[in-house]
């Protein structure tokens, strides 16, 4: 597979969950846990045997960077390709991209050095486990131009494409921002081309000003290229709300799920040294994930605690999820509260949210 | 500009451990795990980092294999370096002759030629079979203030555990004017840490006499100290308090695992100025379903049974209806549905097979005579199988 590069969508999608992106870009939205949105696309990448991965950013990307470091974790710091960041205005152009064209079009320079032969161009917004050589496979297979991927579910109220395909899974209708019910083909924001194929297609882009990758190209595309659809069909799951941000995390309390994402042990993250996780004679604790470092005296229930939380005795945590370095004081009551990072939540504290609207507590915030 | 490091640390990892019996069967004291996610080796590297030592180099013999994989190039401590860093150092072939570390001292005496690549003022000896968090750059400071060529860290023990150690009888100022290794009738309680601190010149030189000697030992207690203090060489004690433990025996062991739990235990890990740095490995945050009391347990680990004062390490599996208590659990262990696992400490890899019973009740266990006081004992990848029954202080490196 070193036949591949990757080029990930760090930043594209920030405007859907603006609750977590207010200090970072999707890609670094802390997941499961443990997690940043972008380890499930970028580890999908690294153990599809891809050496050399770009990823574009855009606005906000200092955590991003300081989560990807020199991608060491992803075994990505190489001397050939490996982990490189494309941010805005490292190219001629002079403006912040607005789209994924004008995205790709700063890519340009990098992709055209790269000499590997096919390209896995992903958004950093679901989790799920896929080898993308089996992709490429494919999309040689069928002599395609473009293979795009996608995953059939019950429509949600924002799908950004929705697919159809004929019995030869050709694409035939792509509809985009469509408001459908029922079981579709949702396209994961994810697809497959040859190297050169796309470097055409942001060279015809750049010189009759096209700018938007479905409207000017896709569409217009499917007559004249050879547009295939791959069917995924493991656990998906996107995050584009707080709501399905919420529903995925306590996805991960299902040990099937678990068993498919974690199994194998080859999600990589980067990696902070934090002691066991400590449970105390007061401690109780059902259905619910605790990272190492947390300090448990309370009751979690169906929670999901990343690295050092503390939970205070007599505190009671239902359908919580709650980031890295929070101290939630004694006596708290709280459910269906998404908590982000370095939060401190003083004694007595009741909040409540619920299923499709959790309650929201911003980064650093005391109450 | 000329590089060199004003100290460099050198770290006795060789030893066979044999008092832990079938859990260094095939790895060396060091490398074997502790506290849930740790290795005994990650405390003498954490405290070189945390005391600005950067260069460290580890002497193994003793089945280095895990070991050697575990320090890898030194990363999760932060010493991958292009000048000093970690380096393994084990025992190698020489135009003359080659052999293997015949003692501690023989054992840095080989590796002259390593330290003198850096130009020391200073060398920091240490061991790898203790668990304590330690500021060496104090001792150093310490070392440097008194003039001293040789400076041993010691620590108050009950007087009547100070016949297992190096005893320093001291003068008011600190200074030794005697060492006597493991004395049947001890004249202080202060117990050498196996820590010490000498002048790179006078380390050379007292290695060098040593090696001259065919009836030396070639041991630090046992030859070069009392030679250095003989000579007159200026030697001074350096009092540490704090956590300090060796974990050299089963007992032991257990006792420093146990002393990781409660609110306010006995060994603080949780504190953020001193990290314990560790190779994490890549699991996810633990999924626990079950009944969790006053225990540890770190990521990866999967509980719906019951976990009552235990040290959970990664990747446990206790399934539903299984008991864990007054027990360790190094990692990758499964304990599947009614097994019942007590006062027992279980290396990694193990299976403990269905409504199995593994050891005895703590308070009926540890009245037992033997090896391990009652402890029960399973070796790495030990695999018991359904239904089976191990008693109480057995220790096992077979399937059963």
């Amino acid at each position: 597979m070193n036949t591949t590069v990757g080029v990930i969508f760090s930043s594209i999608n920030d405007e859907r969950v603006p609750e977590l992106t207010r200090v970072r870009s999707t890609g670094s939205i802390p997941y499961g846990g443990r997690y940043r949105l972008v380890d499930f696309t970028l580890s999908n990448m690294v153990n599809s045997g891809i050496t050399t991965v770009g990823i574009i950013t855009k606005n906000n990307y200092q955590s991003l960077m300081d989560h990807l470091g020199t991608g060491k974790e992803w075994d990505l710091a190489r001397k050939e390709g490996g982990l490189i960041l494309l941010p805005p205005y490292s190219d001629e152009s002079e403006m912040l991209y607005k789209n994924r064209l004008e995205a790709l079009k700063g890519s340009y320079a990098f992709l055209k050095k790269c000499n590997q032969d096919f390209v896995v161009i992903s958004d950093s917004d679901a989790v799920y486990k896929l080898d993308y050589s089996k992709v490429i496979d494919y999309h040689v297979e069928h002599n395609a131009d473009i293979t795009l991927i996608y995953h059939e579910h019950e429509s949600d109220s924002s799908s950004y494409l929705i697919l159809d395909t004929d019995e030869d899974e050709r694409v035939n209708v792509i509809e985009i921002n469509a408001k459908r019910s029922g079981v579709r083909k949702h396209y994961m924001n994810v697809f497959v081309a040859r190297t050169s194929f796309l470097l055409n297609i942001i060279q015809t882009a750049i010189a009759r000003g096209y700018a938007s990758f479905s409207k000017d190209i896709l569409l217009p595309g499917l007559s004249t290229y050879k547009v295939y659809g791959y069917k995924f069909e493991g656990y998906y799951s996107n995050i584009n709300s707080l709501e399905s941000y919420f529903k995925s995390n306590m996805s991960l309390l299902d040990k099937n799920v678990r068993r498919e994402i974690f199994g194998d042990r080859d999600v990589y993250t980067k990696v902070n040294d934090a002691p066991p996780a400590k449970f105390t004679e007061s401690s109780k604790v059902k259905n619910s994930l605790i990272h190492d470092g947390c300090l448990i005296e309370g009751t979690v229930e169906n929670c999901i605690l990343f690295r050092n939380v503390r939970v205070c005795k007599g505190t009671v945590l239902k359908n919580c999820i709650i980031m890295s370095e929070t101290y939630i004081g004694e006596d708290c009551n709280l459910s269906y509260v998404v908590s982000d990072k370095d939060c401190i939540i003083s004694g007595g504290r009741l909040l409540a949210g619920c299923e499709q609207k959790p309650y929201f507590i911003g980064k650093g915030t005391r109450i | 500009m000329l590089r060199k490091k004003e100290c460099v640390a050198m770290l006795l990892a060789g030893g066979q451990g044999s008092r832990l019996y079938a859990l260094t069967s095939n790895i060396a004291k060091p490398a074997v795990s502790f506290g849930a996610k740790y290795r005994i080796i990650d405390f003498p590297l954490s405290n070189c980092i945390n005391s600005g030592i950067d260069t460290v180099g580890v002497l193994t013999q003793y089945q280095p294999l895990v070991l050697n994989e575990y320090v890898g190039n030194g990363q999760p401590w932060d010493l991958d370096r292009t000048f000093g860093g970690v380096h393994i150092l084990s025992p190698y072939e020489a135009k003359k002759s080659t052999s293997w570390y015949k003692g501690t001292a023989n054992a840095i005496y080989q590796n002259i030629r390593f330290m003198k690549m850096y130009d020391p003022e200073y060398v920091l000896i240490l061991s790898g079979d203790h668990i304590y968090k330690m500021d060496y750059d104090k001792m150093l400071t310490a070392h440097k203030e008194t003039g001293a060529d040789c400076t041993i860290a010691c620590m108050e023990v009950p007087i009547k555990e100070a016949s297992r150690f190096g005893i320093l009888n001291t003068n008011p100022d600190g200074s030794i004017y005697e060492f006597e290794e493991k004395p049947k009738q001890p004249k202080s309680n202060l117990a050498s840490m196996g820590i010490y601190i000498f002048t790179a010149s006078k380390l050379f030189k007292y290695l060098e006499m040593d090696e001259q000697n065919p009836a030396s030992e070639n041991d630090f207690g046992k030859n070069i100290l009392p030679a250095m203090l003989n000579a007159g060489e200026k030697m001074y004690s350096y009092r540490f308090e704090g956590y300090w433990k060796d974990v050299g025996t089963i007992t032991s062991l257990l006792e420093a695992n146990m002393d990781l739990l409660g609110t306010v235990p006995n060994f603080e890990l949780r504190d953020k100025d001193r990290v314990i740095h560790s190779r994490s490995p890549l699991a996810p945050p633990a999924y626990v379903a079950g009944e969790v009391v006053n225990s540890l347990i770190a990521n990866g680990c999967d509980v719906e049974g019951r976990v009552i004062n235990s040290v959970i390490g990664t990747d446990c599996v206790i399934e539903e209806g299984a008991e864990v208590i007054d027990s360790v659990l190094m990692g990758n262990i499964v304990v599947k549905k009614g097994a019942k696992v007590s006062y027992s400490i279980i290396d990694e890899e193990v299976s403990i097979g269905v409504n199995s019973v593994v050891g005895a009740e703590k308070s009926v266990a540890c009245k037992a005579e033997g090896k391990t006081n009652g402890i029960t004992v399973l070796g790495r990848g030990v695999e018991v199988s359904d239904g089976a029954t191990v008693a109480a202080g057995e220790i096992v490196d077979k399937s059963v």
